[in-house]
């Protein structure tokens, strides 16, 4: 069943003359992961709003086409409505605090007071998710007082504990170590497992070809490309629209080392030891 | 030529916690990274360098003399950090104002500040936005905001707190290119990274920080080989050398390039 449906979406900033997305259309099946790419500017960010209802909602503008979340068209419905079925993972964690909480405990309980869900029930979920993103040491800290990488890991666990249908999420290991980096992706592959649906904004091509399902590579507000990581990361044209593919799969192309199978590229490390100790 | 010596240096913001236990480093010359896992004490590091907070024990030397003995201000001449969160850096309204004001307050003139603002606002791209408020542009264009206001000041050490954050190809490509233009005006450049393949192509020296300490400290190339010591500071090799480890060619690659040359050679063998 297809949890997402977007069917020729346009949109427009206030006060701007260039659509930010320019007639985008594609569908995602429940539970599973896609890595969105493209360069700065492209229109990741305006997707993810788009999906999640800031956009039209708080960024009005101009707006056409359909996003359908779980059947519900996100232009119809506010903010509140959505926020319970769609989570949203900013950028910059920075804005994601409430600024009016004063602990990481009570900033992640923020979302689930609001969805008056039951205090044992919010305990639960809270203790769970500090687990998740290892931030259990923190939780009396101020969310203010924490490392870049430190809130980047509150920002994620405070809408994981809201348990979203889509959990969306705009480049959010930017400010992590690799192995905190590495953490976050293992938790949300996981978090598919259990059917939730995974968009993913993100420059770690490396990570995106191990973990993705499928691959939304988007330029100047265009869909340019929508299939499987191998197929999206051995096109010939990926620099022309600002991307670098995965580095296994750049050195396989300089050797010009194809699978033999399916005749694209290798994109993970297994496989390009496979295709090696195939080809030696 | 600049250098900075820093002996036994030890930080802590809290009484009950110390997050830097005793550093010891001669930095010059070389363009250097800084790598570690969140919390290590990078940033804390720089922001000492900068004079933004002062040691609790121990001491830096800025070309000979103690940076205790001079103000935040009067370092700030010498010095240049970009944060890493451009957000806590850009005030001013207009991207032109904004990279302007650090020149004035260091003593350059009206006109040349707006040289040098220019001349940066180029180096990273926007010289066609001059006139927008940061706060109208995304995060990453923010971020080379903050890089060009740095860099139209002039300082003899440049510092740049997670500079590839938020950037794509195109991005780091540009800072690639300005860090090597740092280097080659003698400009003693340090920089935080948690990109570890950005770290090897382009830096000579990296050093591993971890948990207070300097973990291990050398040429890239050598820090980047020992598996084990970046594992234990929560970091890993870079993507060529996980390759390399991973088809079983021996031999210590930090770029691309290299990595396919060795390829090539072993392949046709």
């Amino acid at each position: 069943m297809n949890i997402i449906d977007v069917e020729g979406l346009k949109y427009k900033y206030p006060d701007t003359d260039k659509l930010a997305l320019n007639d985008v259309s594609f569908k995602v099946e429940k539970g599973e992961f896609i890595g969105l790419i493209g360069r700065n500017t492209a229109g990741k960010s305006s997707l993810c709003f788009a999906l999640s209802g800031l956009v039209p909602h708080f960024f009005k503008g101009a707006y056409g086409g359909k996003v359908l979340v779980d059947g519900m068209e996100i232009k119809q419905h506010e903010i509140g409505e959505i926020a319970a079925k769609v989570g949203l993972v900013f950028e910059n964690p920075f804005s994601q605090m409430t600024g009016s909480k004063y602990s990481v405990y009570e900033e992640i309980a923020f979302g689930l007071e609001n969805m008056g869900i039951e205090r044992k029930e919010m305990i639960a979920r809270i203790d769970e998710s500090l687990e998740l993103l290892a931030i259990k040491e923190m939780k009396d800290q101020n969310p203010f007082d924490l490392s870049g990488g430190q809130m980047q890991r509150v920002a994620i666990a405070s809408v994981i504990a809201m348990r979203p249908d889509v959990l969306i999420l705009d480049e959010p290991t930017s400010q992590l170590d690799p192995q905190g980096s590495a953490e976050v992706f293992r938790v949300v592959e996981n978090l598919t497992k259990e059917g939730m649906t995974i968009i993913m904004a993100e420059h770690k091509m490396e990570k995106i070809s191990q973990y993705a399902d499928s691959v939304l590579l988007l330029d100047d507000g265009e869909l340019i490309d929508y299939d499987t990581p191998e197929n999206v990361f051995s096109r010939d044209d990926l620099i022309n629209h600002g991307i670098a593919a995965p580095m296994v799969t750049s050195v396989a192309k300089a050797m010009g080392m194809k699978k033999s199978d399916t005749g694209k590229y290798p994109v993970t490390l297994s496989e390009i030891s496979r295709e090696m100790g195939d080809q030696r | 030529m600049t250098e900075l010596l820093i002996n036994y240096l030890h930080f802590s913001y809290t009484k009950d916690m110390e997050v830097l236990k005793g550093i010891d480093l001669h930095l010059k010359d070389q363009t250097t990274a800084i790598v570690g896992q969140n919390g290590a004490g990078k940033t804390t590091f720089v922001k000492l360098l900068k004079g933004l907070l002062q040691p609790t024990e121990g001491a830096i030397q800025f070309n000979g003399s103690n940076t205790k003995d001079y103000t935040a201000a009067n370092l700030a001449e010498h010095i240049g950090m970009v944060f890493q969160n451009p957000n806590d850096q850009i005030f001013k309204s207009k991207v032109l104002n904004e990279v302007m004001f650090g020149p004035l307050n260091i003593g350059q003139e009206e006109n040349e500040a707006r040289d040098k603002a220019l001349e940066a606002l180029k180096k990273v791209g926007l010289e066609d936005r001059l006139e927008k408020n940061p706060y109208d542009l995304s995060l990453s264009e923010r971020k080379m905001i903050s890089i060009a206001a740095v860099l139209a000041m002039d300082t003899d050490v440049v510092i740049f707190d997670e500079p590839t954050m938020g950037q794509d190809f195109a991005g780091k490509e540009r800072i690639k290119e300005i860090i090597s233009e740092l280097r080659s005006l003698g400009k003693l450049v340090l920089c935080i990274l948690h990109d570890m393949d950005f770290a090897a192509e382009v830096f000579e020296r990296t050093i591993v920080f971890n948990q207070g300490n300097v973990l291990l400290d050398g040429s890239t190339r050598d820090v980047f080989s020992d598996e084990n010591v970046l594992e234990q500071a929560f970091l890993e090799q870079p993507h060529v050398m996980q390759i390399a480890k991973n088809i079983g060619l021996d031999g210590i690659y930090t770029t691309e390039s290299e990595l396919v040359a060795a390829l090539e050679r072993a392949w046709f063998d």
